[in-house]
């Protein structure tokens, strides 16, 4: 009998045959092939620090060394190479475990690491929290992915989504069988919010018949970088609570934060001062990494998500699906615990701790300006400044004959123009149709995390590419990039 | 879970269509009157107050799977422990006892020093630089640990990995898959995952388009199974493993149970076994595998292959084949032979669970397919690092001629003969109860006894809204402090009675724990005696 394949294209499951994750996709493929080939790629399609060079935190990676190989701690020498800070807090954290790493936890966590949470939260927003109804989880995409499924129950459901917005929530969407609602974020306005646009999709949607259950909000922006005002957040809050809708408030970037007009304000803390009847009506997860911040600690998959005003049968049912996988790994949970409580003044490690930190925060500040400035300063771009997260998102003025040469090649425009830019210099973006917008524009998204000792020359390279690029298409004339 | 199965096996001959489906929970939709007069009012008045996420509207297959693991006698046990901590004078015992999830080191069991060592060097690779470090750690983990890290792009374990998990740790597995089985492995059909059970979610997710895809899963069998396919909002189709001939797979049993399937219009898609089995503990024979991988074959299913029990082996009588290696020796090669082969880093001498390191091996997949099963992976970007390293040093470990292979040894040795001799102790206990049969334990991590309740007990169970297992493990535990798991959150022939134990304390506290167990059992049968 001859072979054949029990599964084809024609028999799984359609849902992921339409997702389409751009982070990963078709020029992250033609990247990593160039790689093998031997090309030079300067991967800056994601978001992950530690792969360009940025070094992990010290304190937090010594305490996960003697984690896991306790028996270094009753080393006699153990002093030589650890601070008694970074030894007193793995004793601790494995004192919450039931037989240190390699065993399961809860599976909403370790109750300590949690309780860590909770002190951290209180700190941070003033009021307190309650363990239970934090989930530590393997990096915060699982707990987008969780909630997600739990609130999709078909394709009448849908999920106000900004445009741009990152592709997670756009491909879970279709993973679960749901309907993606978009709201237009207002490039003009700094990628600010539109309530306006907000009420008007959501009525267009209730008119076909799409029930709107969920609300995602990304604050600090992915792929855009602004940073949500008190104002923006409790007229989301007001907007969610007369509309019905649950919020999921991404802040995973809050630690990312370059310009000092508005710090980062959790949609919590704006929740809860707003009093009653928000404070206990409006249904609100909240999500956090180690992936990003300062932290950058991405392969760990290290994340929590914080549950408000929901329904207790519903958080059992979240219990019950994380307990089908047991338990979030514990390196990962152990990493929260440092990322929530970190070294104090008195501490031993602090002085390094706060040196290294503010290093990287201070140095993503500048990047983030070179960056938007390099954009800016090419006639055909206009980048807004990332004011927070590490991306920046140009948009970029294409000429009809590029559209047509794109159109014939058979991609997107700015997919068209990303692959060019790859092939002739290396750098490896994704196209601002993996993230959507407004019809008619194209833009990309790379991030701000080359170092600063390479950004010039990456900024030099992407110049020197869309001079060319824009001769070939529009014409001599002067050079596009000052 | 408990209802539908009972339904399916009491009623096999009149097949339909209602028995493999699970009967979702019936949910308001919004195109009911209430809800259509709640938007209504909405625009003229101010609307109900109303969460939108209560239990009756969320996703209905979320509602519809059980989890046993965190069902409610597990539940019963965290109250207990706390009310030891506040009040242990209230209860008979001083100690909760877990035995109902196969986590090794909350019992006690070490890790494998060498291991740990790689990992902690790869955690904070400035260890290596230091001369300090030589006094801390053995030559050879500091080797693999620089090697391990040289091959990481960006040399770094904070950094997100290729969505199929890190080449060079895919290399190494493929490696010591060829090792293994005499025939080399791929390194692009290894996907890591955070845990096996991460790789199975995703296969049920790529495979069930509807509640007309079944899947063939032995009875008993792990419950991540039943969850992930109600999950998926797929028909869970049962085939019975024989409890009087060791728990043997009968493929004229599967062919039945097909057959069924089929007539009840469900499209079967793939046969779920488990080897060693979970929680029944038998070892395949090779035969017994070559006529599964044909039954597969000729109907064109695809075999999941759990293995992730193949280092717990108890039985000099049988030993541990993969099914790839099956397939493989009777000529069938990459192309011919539809499998996917699970493993994780949770089991055998090394007992991982809290790393959450596993892979799935997918040979034989339409390359098409397994593009779209990378792209699933690509949304979650990459499985924890650390699991993916401790995966490659499962699959890659010391060798003879290494520094650390004789204290490896040692350990792994220790563990795996402690093991040998905690399951030969709770089978011979076992057989000594009173109504109690207990299969040999020839692999995995735990036992599953029977037990022949009587029917005074039956009543009671009954009268308390309890199946008799779980009446059974409830008593246990409020006597003893002892957490098995009721044979119903697994599965049973109807009328059959079990429940679940691991084997993994040690042989101290086995002793004790088995006293007491038998303890308990004489008084509970004498008290519901007939």
């Amino acid at each position: 009998m001859a072979p054949t394949k029990v599964l084809d294209p024609e028999n799984i499951n359609e849902n992921i045959k339409n997702l389409v994750y751009a982070v990963r996709g078709e020029l992250y493929i033609r990247a990593s092939e160039l790689q093998k080939e031997g090309k030079k790629i300067i991967f800056t399609n994601v978001g992950n620090p530690h792969a360009l060079g940025q070094k992990p935190l010290t304190f937090p990676r010594q305490v996960m060394a003697l984690c896991q190989a306790p028996f270094l701690i009753d080393d006699p020498n153990v002093d030589l190479l650890f601070p008694a800070d970074a030894i007193a807090r793995a004793k601790l954290y494995l004192s919450y475990t039931s037989g240190g790493l390699g065993a399961y936890s809860d599976s909403r966590g370790l109750p300590g690491i949690r309780q860590e949470v909770c002190d951290f939260l209180l700190q941070r927003d003033g009021y307190p929290s309650d363990p239970d109804l934090i989930f530590l989880t393997d990096g915060a995409s699982k707990g987008v992915m969780q909630l997600l499924n739990i609130i999709v129950r078909d394709k009448k459901d849908g999920i106000l989504c900004p445009i741009p917005q990152y592709p997670l929530y756009s491909a879970t969407i279709e993973l679960v069988g749901g309907t993606l609602v978009p709201y237009y974020l207002n490039e003009e306005n700094n990628w600010g919010l539109d309530i306006k646009d907000l009420r008007q999709q959501v009525a267009a949607a209730r008119n076909k018949g799409i029930n709107v259950r969920a609300l995602v909000f990304i604050n600090p922006g992915n792929p855009t970088g602004q940073c949500l005002s008190e104002s923006n957040l409790r007229d989301l809050i007001e907007f969610c609570h007369n509309e019905n809708i649950l919020m999921l408030a991404d802040e995973v970037y809050q630690q990312n934060i370059y310009q000092d007009e508005r710090p980062f304000l959790s949609a919590k803390k704006v929740l809860m001062d707003l009093g009653l009847p928000y404070s206990k009506e409006v249904e609100l997860v909240s999500f956090h990494t180690v992936s990003k911040g300062y932290w950058g600690e991405c392969g760990q998959r290290g994340g929590y998500f914080e549950l408000t005003n929901i329904h207790p049968k519903a958080v059992d049912e979240l219990y019950k699906v994380a307990s089908i996988s047991l338990s979030p790994n514990v390196p990962g949970q152990i990493f929260v615990g440092l990322m929530v409580n970190p070294p104090k003044p008195n501490d031993i490690s602090y002085p390094r701790y706060l040196q290294e930190s503010k290093s990287i925060l201070e140095s993503l500040r500048r990047r983030a300006h070179i960056m938007t400035d390099g954009f800016n300063s090419c006639r055909n771009i206009t980048c807004n400044f990332t004011e927070g997260a590490m991306y920046s998102f140009p948009k970029v003025k294409l000429p009809p004959a590029a559209v047509a040469a794109a159109k014939a090649a058979g991609k997107a425009p700015d997919v068209f123009y990303c692959i060019k830019l790859l092939e002739a210099t290396g750098i490896s973006t994704v196209p601002g149709s993996g993230f959507g917008q407004k019809e008619g524009t194209f833009h990309l998204r790379t991030t701000i995390l080359p170092s600063e000792e390479d950004m010039p020359e990456v900024m030099q390279m992407f110049k020197k590419f869309n001079d060319e690029f824009m001769s070939a298409y529009e014409g001599p004339s002067e050079p596009f990039s000052r | 879970m408990r209802r539908a199965l009972q339904a399916i096996t009491s009623n096999l001959a009149a097949s339909t269509g209602q028995l493999y489906r699970r009967r979702l929970p019936s949910v308001p939709r919004t195109d009911t009157l209430p809800e259509r007069l709640l938007i209504h009012r909405y625009f003229f008045f101010s609307a109900e107050r109303s969460p939108p996420i209560t239990i009756s509207t969320i996703n209905p297959k979320v509602l519809s799977c059980d989890s046993a693991v965190h069902g409610e006698i597990v539940t019963r046990a965290k109250r207990l422990q706390q009310i030891l901590l506040t009040k242990p004078s209230d209860l008979p015992f001083s100690e909760v006892i877990f035995c109902n999830v196969d986590d090794p080191q909350s019992l006690g069991q070490q890790p494998i020093t060498f291991f740990r060592e790689v990992l902690a060097l790869c955690d904070h690779p400035e260890l290596l630089d230091k001369g300090e470090v030589h006094g801390l750690f053995s030559l050879d983990s500091i080797t693999r640990a620089k090697s391990i890290m040289k091959s990481i792009p960006g040399r770094t374990v904070g950094g997100y990995s290729d969505s199929k998990g890190i080449r060079s740790l895919r290399a190494a597995i493929a490696e010591g898959i060829g090792i293994r089985d005499g025939f080399s492995g791929n390194m692009e059909d290894i996907f890591l995952t955070d845990g096996a059970s991460s790789g199975v979610h995703m296969m049920m997710r790529l495979m069930i388009t509807s509640d007309r895809d079944g899947i063939l899963c032995p009875i008993p069998h792990d419950p991540l199974y039943s969850a992930s396919i109600a999950l998926q909002g797929g028909a869970l189709v049962p085939y019975y493993l024989n409890e009087s001939t060791g728990w043997s797979l009968d493929v004229n049993e599967l062919r039945l149970r097909l057959e069924a399937a089929f007539a009840a219009g469900i499209h079967v898609r793939a046969l779920v076994v488990s080897n060693p089995g979970n929680p029944t503990g038998q070892v395949l024979a090779d035969q017994n595998q070559r006529e599964i991988i044909e039954f597969c074959r000729d109907e064109h299913l695809l075999l999941l292959a759990d293995e992730v029990y193949q280092e717990n082996i108890y039985t000099n009588k049988k030993y541990f084949t993969s099914f790839r290696k099956i397939a493989r020796s009777m000529g069938y090669g990459e192309d011919d032979f539809n499998l996917v082969s699970f493993h994780s880093v949770s089991k055998g001498y090394y007992g991982e669970c809290g790393m959450r390191g596993g892979y799935m091996e997918v040979t034989g997949l339409d390359s098409r397919v397994k593009q779209q099963l990378y792209k699933m992976a690509s949304v979650n970007l990459c499985s924890n690092v650390t699991g993916q390293i401790l995966m490659s040093l499962v699959m890659n470990p010391p060798r003879v001629g290494d520094g650390s292979y004789a204290h490896f040894t040692e350990e792994r040795d220790n563990i795996l003969s402690s093991l040998d001799q905690g399951s030969k102790m709770c089978v011979d206990a076992f057989k000594k109860m009173k109504g109690v049969t207990c299969n040999e334990v020839e692999g995995g991590l735990y036992l599953f006894p029977s037990i022949k309740l009587p029917n005074a007990a039956l009543t009671a169970a009954r009268s308390n809204g309890m199946e008799a297992d779980t009446f059974y493990c409830r008593k246990l535990l409020d006597t003893t402090g002892i957490v098995t798991l009721p044979g119903s959150g697994f599965g049973q022939v109807p009328g059959t009675w079990h429940f679940r134990m691991t084997i993994l304390p040690s042989q101290q506290k086995m002793a004790e724990i088995l006293s007491r167990i038998a303890d308990f059992h004489m008084k509970f049968m004498n008290e519901y005696r007939n």
